[in-house]
């Protein structure tokens, strides 16, 4: 695992505002309630302080921009409309100039590539309106291959700083590559950065793979494969060449697995006899606890942050709704009550939401509800949207989005819990089932 | 993904000559239920597998959400309950399948419900439980691909798989 060091640079100028206020405060954006106009900010190009660094400069540049114009809060306003230059890093910041292009925050880097082939990157983020920096200079390492990894912290502390939530950029997506017609489709697991790039495979595609998710370290994938000719679960170490089949009866149909909160517990489905409950394990002694014992389906567990309860899916009232019960055991309690069929609930990594797949009047729908049912969104709809994860903020959700007909195929999408800037990831290829990582160390 | 092919269009056309070792139809395990050598046989041939899937028919399709065996599907069924009792040398996977309609997790539980209940049927008309196992493939396997009602109620299905042998 690349480490990254990060640096606090002694702010050096600290320039006067220079410029009549016209917010109160520094720069806010409250994700929540979404944005309808997204707020301009400069990206001014990368300093490349040695020759080397010239090409990573341009490309670092081109991420941060990217990340942060790609959340649908910012605006990149772009280089041809910049009155003033950034000289150099430390240069002092021309504020009337850049509030004279409606830039409300600037953004400066600058970058070094060193003889053993590191990578030292630092930024300054700039509020143009109250003419003041926002918070320290801050400097990352990393070596070169990990390029797009130092943007991305970068535009995470630059997310940070202006929304105040964690950042979601220096993360990756477990998903299920897939390609061919819909009979005769080939299934392959695949993780890329949150963006689609760097994609890597960990299975190929000589069985049908389904619903990775990462452990909370994001270092291990759970899955299901059909490898023995039975769907069962598996687990594999990320970068690993081999999985471990997680110690169930052959000829058992097990899936649908998630890691507790804690990664040492896995909860899951198993169907015997036709009918399908919900079963812990713990993968070292391989102890294993059935959670329910009812005649009716209950599957896609997911646990909550603080690893106490456990939301499923179960149609023990005639069809799909969601159930939440201690992870102790005890009577499930009903949350979900509208028009309906509701599945694939999924804990906000904040503990204030529960997202979920909702089938009503021939359409799907991605949703969120708080986690007593109340509060119901419908954030998107489609022929089939299904299956959405949490970025690691808890702010966005990434899901399956498959068109209709003889030559449907599934995409990635993602939208805001605010249900606003829906659009599609970019995957080479056809992809299904994406799960998000938790922010990398 | 070819083995899969090859089994749907011989079970559409109930042609003979099955290419792919003793796999008799079905919804395409990926290659894992294969046992001893043995062709499908010749439709005219009661005892081969290429009259079961034909004339008797290998599947059985199901309503929206719904496990029940209804009476066309009791009445096939019954057909392949008595060949598996005339038949002993075969044993059978039934596979259960989903449409497209319905999320991942839940139609892998509904496929698996469907197959408990086709296995519950033949049982109880005297098939041996060991020589026959269950498996769903949810909606992963479609054999129609269309978004309409036409297709669903295709893939809505179970598929007895024979396999010469004590293959299980």
């Amino acid at each position: 695992m690349m480490r990254f060091f990060l640096t606090l640079i002694s702010a050096a100028t600290l320039a006067l505002p220079v410029v009549a206020q016209e917010r109160s405060g520094p720069l806010r954006i409250e994700i929540t309630e979404g944005v309808i106009e997204p707020v301009p900010i400069a990206v001014a190009p990368f300093i490349a302080e040695n020759a080397a660094a010239a090409q990573f400069a341009s490309q670092l540049t081109q991420v941060v921009a990217d990340d942060l114009s790609g959340t649908g809060l910012f605006r990149n306003i772009p280089q041809s409309a910049y009155i003033s230059q950034v000289a150099g890093f430390d240069a002092e910041v021309a504020y009337a100039d850049w509030k004279a292009i409606n830039a409300e925050a600037l953004i400066v880097g600058a970058v070094t590539l060193s003889s053993d082939n590191r990578l030292l990157v630092k930024f300054r983020l700039f509020d143009i309106f109250t003419g003041a920096p926002l918070g320290e200079g801050l400097q990352f390492a990393g070596d070169t291959a990990s390029w797009r990894r130092v943007a991305h912290k970068v535009a995470d502390q630059v997310y940070a700083r202006i929304t105040g939530e964690d950042g979601f950029f220096d993360s990756r997506v477990v998903y299920v590559e897939t390609t061919g017609p819909k009979d005769a489709r080939q299934r392959r697991l695949a993780i890329m950065d949150y963006d689609g790039a760097n994609v890597q495979y960990l299975s190929d595609a000589s069985s049908i793979v389904l619903a990775p998710r990462f452990s909370p370290t994001g270092d291990r994938v759970l899955f299901t494969s059909y490898e023995t000719g039975f769907p069962q679960i598996y687990e594999i170490a990320v970068g690993a060449a081999s999985k471990r089949a997680l110690g169930l009866d052959t000829d058992t149909m097990t899936f649908a697995p998630r890691y507790a909160p804690d990664g040492r517990r896995v909860v899951y489905s198993e169907a015997k006899g036709g009918n399908t409950d919900l079963y812990l394990l713990d993968p070292n002694s391989g102890q294993r606890t059935r959670l329910t014992s009812a005649p009716s389906i209950e599957t896609a567990p997911s646990f909550s942050p603080d690893g106490n309860q456990i939301v499923f899916e179960s149609d023990r009232s005639g069809n799909q709704q969601l159930y939440v019960m201690s992870t102790g055991g005890g009577e499930p309690k009903r949350i979900s009550f509208g028009q309906g069929r509701y599945g694939t609930p999924v804990w906000s990594p904040r503990g204030d939401f529960i997202a979920f797949t909702k089938q009503n009047a021939g359409r799907f729908h991605i949703g969120v509800m708080r986690n007593d049912g109340s509060g119901e969104r419908l954030l998107t709809a489609s022929f089939l949207d299904e299956g959405p994860t949490w970025a690691p903020n808890g702010r966005v959700l990434m899901f399956t989005r498959e068109s209709a007909g003889s030559d449907g195929q599934p995409a990635l999408f993602s939208v805001d819990v605010s249900g606003r800037n829906l659009k599609r990831v970019a995957t080479g290829t056809a992809a299904s089932d994406p799960a998000w990582s938790p922010l990398l160390p | 993904m070819t083995i899969f092919k090859t089994g749907f269009l011989l079970v559409a056309l109930a042609l003979g000559a099955c290419t792919n070792a003793d796999r008799f139809g079905g919804g395409g395990a990926d290659g894992s239920f294969t046992g001893a050598n043995g062709g499908i046989g010749s439709a005219s041939d009661p005892s081969s597998p290429a009259f079961f899937n034909a004339s008797i028919g290998d599947r059985v399709l199901f309503d929206v959400d719904q496990s029940t065996i209804n009476p066309i599907s009791a009445s096939t069924l019954d057909g392949q309950a008595d060949w598996l009792l005339r038949n002993v040398e075969f044993t059978a996977l039934i596979e259960g399948h989903a449409d497209e309609q319905g999320t991942q997790a839940y139609n892998l539980a509904l496929g698996a419900r469907r197959a408990s209940a086709v296995q519950n049927y033949l049982i109880s008309k005297g098939v041996a439980p060991g020589r026959l196992k269950t498996i769903s493939y949810g909606k992963e396997r479609p054999i129609e691909i269309c978004s309409d009602e036409a297709c669903y109620s295709q893939n809505r299905r179970s598929v007895t798989v024979l396999t010469a042998g004590a293959g299980l």
